[in-house]
């Protein structure tokens, strides 16, 4: 019971070899499977997370969010997702038949493919490449194309605008992101997902706070959310690049930016809090994955709490903000890190590099840490010097912050 | 030959590169070129996966899809009366179906003639990404081409930003 993965494939292959099926084959089919049933998993736990998100974030805002349709309006979810599937798909004269149908598809498939590598528990994981870190960066890098894809494929202008901009965005950030990636892999000294988890007895979340804190910046930037939702603004270019799909291509697109919203938070999960890691999950992997779920609904929390309270960035700050800011702060981090991790191990000897036990790992956790810290105080205080420096900027051009005179207003009025 | 799952997948990726790279030559529609383009790399990532060159794979995935065919779909994006059908620029095209033949006649020949006889390697060792990183900045290996290749890349990164700020 202690291990509930590998007895099931232990079992379903003892059963097809036992009805006279090739071994090789029973191995194929079971594999098969596995992947059916994670591809599945991600996008039906959308109906969930589609309604949990609605009904926070309504909280948040002190509105009561979808209520109707089943208890709590529950069923909301696929109330909408009926109407959706029902409504006709109305292809724009005009446009690129073949990119058009193949856009949301890539995109949907981009973020689906990621979970191929996710550790889920120590004996559930779809496939543990050695490049697995390399491998899911790869994967999410077509998710960009499809964006190209279908805002051109529209024959419209504002997809075309909302596409250039999107691309324009997703690109930036994914150098930040890719940067502070390296923490992980610096760390546990391997892309492979597996092991990137299991050597965190200490989670590198902990140890490298400010690393983590830009890539979970950088990862609300791929994932257009708020306070970058520029792939959406609806003021500027009314819907971006899915502005003509309509019926089940939009609803393709739209599971698509939930499913990869609910798999940054699981990717965060894994490679900065633990993964599967928590108490006696070593030994029962079955509890890996309710400790992974868990963290990763909270990091997913996290999302719809920023999502609720942040307004949207405009686009040039937004730009700024990655290739002034994060960028130039991850590379010093990397920088700084690589060169105490190195001195620090010389120093200390064989037993610096150990990750088999928490009291091991203290040391290198600790230095890491203070790294950290010098890195983000710098932060900070460079964050205060820019805004100065706004500040002064537009004081020298006199652009004054525009006051609603009401009571003015109110005294002409009468 | 036996026909095996791997020979389906060789034939299927084949297929995705060679097709790929006759629509990128043939179409008129230059955004079709590009994802034409996509296609054949994307054939040629296959083929890599089969010689257990995953790495490769990747990289090939990551930077030929994910960075350099969107680089050039936005080129031609933000380029003026080139997005749709063009008509071809000049009549010349006879004369370079004949020159891209003999290339290929010659490549063909001299290739199948390497490829008699030949034994297949051994597997390839699980070691081999580690292998090829240390290969990459040790001096007995590949530094030297590979910081030249940085400075390169450095160079027309400053270079395309100055000029964009003109």
């Amino acid at each position: 019971m202690g291990d509930i993965f590998t007895t099931i494939s232990t079992f379903l292959i003892g059963l097809l070899t036992g009805l006279g099926v090739d071994p090789l084959l029973a191995h194929i089919i079971v594999a098969f499977l596995g992947a059916f049933l994670i591809a599945n998993f991600v996008l039906l736990i959308l109906i969930v997370n589609i309604w949990l998100e609605r009904k926070v974030i309504g909280r948040m805002q002190d509105r009561i969010g979808p209520n109707r349709v089943g208890p709590w309006g529950i069923f909301q979810t696929i109330a909408d997702l009926t109407k959706l599937v029902s409504k006709e798909i109305i292809i724009p004269s005009g446009a690129d038949l073949v990119p058009f149908m193949a856009a949301p598809i890539v995109a949907v498939a981009s973020v689906i493919l990621v979970w191929a590598v996710m550790p889920l528990a120590k004996t559930a994981i779809g496939t543990d490449l050695n490049i697995g870190v390399l491998y899911m960066v790869a994967v999410s890098s077509l998710g960009i194309m499809s964006i190209l894809l279908a805002g051109w494929s529209s024959n419209n202008k504002y997809a075309l605008l909302g596409a250039f901009r999107a691309v324009a965005m997703l690109v930036s950030y994914e150098v930040p992101m890719i940067l502070t990636l390296m923490v992980p892999v610096l760390l546990s000294g391997s892309m492979q997902m597996g092991k990137i988890v299991s050597d965190q007895q200490i989670w590198y979340g902990f140890s490298m706070p400010v690393a983590a804190l830009i890539f979970y910046i950088a990862l609300t930037a791929e994932i257009g959310r708020s306070p970058f939702d520029l792939l959406e603004a609806e003021s500027e270019i009314v819907a971006g690049y899915h502005i003509e799909y309509s019926g089940f291509a939009f609803a393709i697109f739209y599971a698509a930016e939930w499913a990869h919203a609910f798999t940054v938070s699981a990717l965060m999960a894994a490679l900065f809090f633990g993964g599967w890691q928590g108490p006696f999950a070593e030994t029962i992997p079955t509890l890996g994955i309710v400790y992974f779920m868990g963290k990763t609904f909270l990091i997913y929390f996290m999302s719809m709490w920023l999502r609720a309270t942040l307004p949207r960035v405009r686009i040039d700050h937004t730009m700024s903000f990655c290739w002034k800011f994060l960028i130039p702060m991850s590379l010093i981090l990397i920088t700084l890190v690589v060169l105490v991790d190195k001195l620090a191990a010389l120093a200390i000897g064989e037993s610096y590099l150990d990750t088999t036990t928490m009291l091991a790992m203290t040391p290198r956790s600790l230095a890491l840490l203070a790294v950290n810290l010098v890195t983000g105080a710098f932060a900070v205080w460079w964050i205060g010097v820019m805004g100065r420096r706004e500040r002064e900027r537009l004081a020298a051009l006199e652009i004054k912050h525009v006051v609603i005179e009401t009571s003015a207003a109110g005294q002409q009025a009468k | 030959m036996a026909f095996t799952p791997v020979t389906f997948v060789f034939l299927l990726m084949s297929a995705f590169a060679l097709g790929g790279s006759l629509g990128v030559v043939i179409n008129r529609n230059l955004i079709h070129a590009a994802m034409f383009l996509m296609l054949a790399l994307f054939g040629m990532a296959g083929l890599f996966i089969l010689l257990e060159a995953s790495f490769l794979a990747a990289v090939q995935i990551l930077v030929y899809i994910g960075a350099i065919s969107v680089l050039i779909t936005i080129t031609i994006m933000v380029t003026r009366r080139i997005m749709g059908t063009t008509e071809s620029v000049n009549k010349q095209w006879p004369l370079a179906a004949i020159v891209a033949a003999m290339i290929a006649g010659t490549l063909g020949f001299v290739l199948l003639g390497r490829f008699q006889n030949v034994e297949p390697v051994g597997a390839v060792p699980d070691t081999y990404i580690a292998e090829m990183g240390k290969a990459l900045v040790s001096h007995q290996g590949y530094l030297l081409p590979f910081e030249v290749a940085s400075v390169l890349l450095l160079a027309a990164l400053i270079g395309s930003i100055v000029v964009a700020r003109e």
